[in-house]
């Protein structure tokens, strides 16, 4: 009754396949936008900032690279959290080596680097597919890291083997090291986000994106019907990495300022990503978004709750806390194996019938 | 989804807002889970207790109470972030993070911030030069000197001449474990033996192939910076070889009763160091039994009292409540600040009578702490497990480190850092 499409006429096919083709949607959307942009940087604190809005922008945008490797391409991929550790080295010396140099460009040069040795380790998706290729992509995990353990010129030889973000600007405003306000961190983030979410958005709608999906669903059928698998499967890594790059350099530059690789960069960051698109949503740039807030909020929620709520121990919270996620996350699967975007969408279907439902 | 639930998240900070602010607040960013749980809990048990007998028995410090806000962390730096951040603006005046990996987190932030912080034992040795680091503290010691306090143990146990010796590390491959490397490097030059770097990767569950080397290259001496369950299988791995135990030596954080007794009659003479004594034969446990046990109060289970860690917990909230103390007689103020707070650490004098007055006699050494030296003098002892009587014996005095081979190596780390971040180093005159 509410939720509606009836009235609102699309006269044009770029009107008919927008992203939101729904005016509530839109309207919504745009709320969203205003909200985040105009409002939220004027209330926002160290905690909000540091605890809730930074690990979930960050997480939004490394979910949506493997969204769009594995999610849309159909390459399965246990390499993230090497990726990531891609993006921060690569930040760490750029930084270091160029002070002057605005904080954007690090990142996004350290993004691009990440794309490059993610189509490194992506070539043998041209030969092997499935468990096989999940298996490589661990490799790459694995041997990133150790990488960055072992090689001390990462780390420009610092005793203890740890990176430290040194205190870089944007037009004047300190985004990294301990300087940096709230909202500065907080606006840089999210205007990464917002761009990398258009971009992804607009790669996979369109012919590229196509590209992919033929891949995912029958590779020898699109083979055939014209889609070349080497270039399809590559730029889908080089995409990916380069979302999983800058998060990356996100997560160590302006999120947590130093990081030790195989603390921050280790095999349960490659998980944790995987489970964020599993419980989101494969193959949707939504998904990725709701499943970086489940995984980012939840646990701080609970902790909040639990702890200061019901004036809790906080081992005891911290054991029922990976209780309640995991069955949340099982509860999720069971009812809607496709995750919280087609959750969503249901409910949507839901809400344009409702009161009515036939 | 997403707007609802922080729009949940909201209602609920909102809803548990607004806390008193009428004491004494000390964060303790524990970890009671995860696979360093085993050597977390008895520490923040020990640190929570010795907190609630000064309110129990004294009424808090100066007459304000003592608050402990703890929060879980997993060792996780993510946790440790969101630790500092939720517990900051309640009035922390001092931070014990536990974790060398927070602790480098949280060196730059809460210097901006203006919140001291204590890492004893632990954290960023370099720290232990004031004029850099204003804010942070690592006082009674640290891990480079902790390094040449083993180094000297050897030596003594060798007759002073350690030439041609291999000594393996064998260390946890995070920030904590490599700290000592760079110290060991310079001693191996200077002595004249031949180090041999292995290294543990996070948790430490799997240590076949390094005891693999060590039982192949037979090292005269193995040195161990292990936490959590490293510890454990290291101890076992050691006997399982035959290693002879007292030439296996840990540092502090691998000396505690948890880490050996997994190991069972085999664990018998390893050697660990600590810069405080074990086991419970100090007058202030018969308080803590009568103010906190007997009234129920005791953190955790109430099963660690008397262990090393625990009362290296202990020790480190009674070093918090001294230089409290220190605070409000400088400031003149009992509710300190932050700002005080430092003030105080600045000039906390460990003196052998305070520590007797405090029912602690010689239970760490007698330091004291000035605006150039953050760090105090290092001072550490060796103790070995006695796997009949299952306790801890201290078998050496407290070994002073070789200060002439590590106060280089912190003015140039902290130099480093100086430079990377900017800061001009403070007039100590």
């Amino acid at each position: 009754m509410i939720y509606r499409e009836a009235g609102d006429f699309k006269t044009s096919y770029r009107e008919d396949s927008q992203t939101f083709p729904i005016k509530l949607d839109r309207r919504a959307y745009w709320t969203l936008m205003v909200v985040a942009f105009a409002v939220v940087p004027f209330v926002i604190n160290d905690y909000w900032a540091n605890a809730v809005l930074l690990p979930f922008l960050i997480y939004a945008i490394a979910a949506l690279g493997l969204n769009i490797l594995t999610g849309y391409a159909g390459q399965v991929s246990l390499g993230t959290g090497g990726f990531m550790a891609v993006g921060a080295y690569a930040a760490y010396k750029l930084m270091t080596a160029f002070p002057d140099v605005p904080i954007l460009f690090h990142v996004l040069i350290a993004g691009a680097i990440t794309a490059l040795v993610g189509m490194a380790f992506g070539l043998p998706s041209l030969r092997i597919k499935g468990f096989y290729l999940a298996v490589a992509t661990l490799a790459a995990q694995f041997f990133l890291v150790w990488l960055f353990n072992k090689v001390p010129w990462f780390f420009n030889y610092s005793a203890s083997g740890m990176i430290n973000a040194p205190e870089r600007t944007m037009f004047g405003a300190a985004i990294t090291g301990p300087e940096a306000s709230a909202p500065a961190r907080y606006l840089f983030c999210l205007i990464l986000t917002v761009a990398l979410a258009w971009i992804a958005r607009n790669l996979t709608r369109g012919s590229v994106g196509r590209k992919w999906m033929a891949i995912r669903d029958m590779d020898i059928a699109a083979e055939i019907i014209g889609v070349n698998p080497l270039t399809a499967k590559l730029s889908a890594f080089a995409v990916s990495s380069f979302f999983i790059g800058v998060a990356g350099a996100l997560l160590f530059a302006v999120y947590l300022g130093a990081v030790e690789v195989g603390e921050a960069f280790g095999i349960q960051k490659s998980f944790l990503i995987l489970f964020m698109i599993i419980i989101g949503g494969l193959g949707s740039i939504f998904g990725s978004f709701a499943g970086a807030a489940f995984m980012v909020l939840m646990p701080v929620l609970l902790k909040n709750v639990l702890v200061d709520g019901f004036g809790w121990a906080t081992d005891l919270a911290a054991h029922f806390q990976f209780m309640i996620v995991g069955a949340l996350i099982i509860v999720f699967l069971v009812f809607e194996p496709h995750g919280l975007a087609q959750l969503w969408r249901l409910a949507k279907e839901k809400l344009r019938l409702w009161p009515f439902p036939h | 989804m997403k707007l609802k639930k922080l729009a949940v998240a909201t209602a609920a900070m909102v809803a548990l807002g607004a806390p008193a602010m009428a004491e004494i607040v000390f964060p303790s960013l524990s970890y009671r889970t995860g696979p360093y749980a085993a050597n977390g809990t008895p520490f923040a048990d020990g640190y929570a207790d010795y907190f609630t007998l000064i309110n129990e028995r004294d009424g808090g410090i100066g007459g304000e109470k003592i608050r402990l806000l703890e929060c879980e962390t997993g060792y996780n730096t993510e946790k440790g972030v969101e630790c500092y951040e939720s517990t900051k603006g309640e009035g922390a005046v001092l931070y014990e993070p536990l974790s060398t990996g927070i602790t480098y987190q949280l060196i730059p932030k809460a210097s901006a911030d203006g919140i001291p912080v204590h890492s004893g034992g632990y954290g960023r040795t370099s720290a232990a030069n004031g004029a850099v680091f204003k804010w942070i503290f690592n006082y009674p010691t640290n891990y480079w000197y902790g390094a040449s306090v083993a180094i000297k143990h050897i030596l003594d146990q060798e007759g002073g001449d350690i030439s041609g010796k291999t000594i393996a590390l064998l260390y946890h491959n995070s920030a904590y474990g490599k700290e000592p490397i760079r110290t060991l490097e310079e001693l191996a030059k200077k002595h004249g033996f031949s180090l041999t770097l292995l290294p543990v990767d996070h948790p430490g569950q799997e240590q076949k192939s390094q005891w693999l080397q060590i039982r192949r290259e037979k090292p005269d001496y193995v040195l161990m910076w292990g936490w959590g369950v490293m510890n454990q299988v290291a101890i076992q791995e050691a006997a399982n070889i035959r290693y002879p135990m007292d030439h296996f030596i840990g540092i502090w954080w691998s000396g505690s009763e948890n880490d050996v007794k997994a190991a069972g009659a085999k664990g018998d003479g390893y050697k660990a160091l600590s810069f405080h004594m074990p086991g419970s034969d100090f007058p202030v446990f018969d308080d803590i039994q009568k103010y906190v046990v007997d009234a129920g109060k005791a953190a955790g289970a109430g099963d660690q009292i008397g262990t090393v860690l625990y009362n290296r917990g202990l020790y480190a909230a009674m070093l918090a409540v001294e230089a409290a103390r220190t605070a409000q007689e400088l400031s003149g103020n009992t509710r300190i600040t932050p700002a005080e707070m430092r003030d105080g650490m600045e000039n906390l004098d460990m003196s052998e009578e305070k520590m007797a007055a405090l029912g602690l006699p010689g239970f760490g050494p007698a330091f004291k702490v000035t605006c150039a030296n953050h760090g105090g003098n290092g001072l550490a002892l060796v103790q070995q497990w006695d796997a009949t009587a299952q306790k801890w014996n201290v078998i050496t005095d407290y070994i002073e480190p070789d200060l002439e081979v590590i106060q280089p190596l912190i003015e140039e780390d902290s130099a480093a850092f100086a430079a990377e971040n900017n800061i001009t180093p403070r007039d100590c005159n």
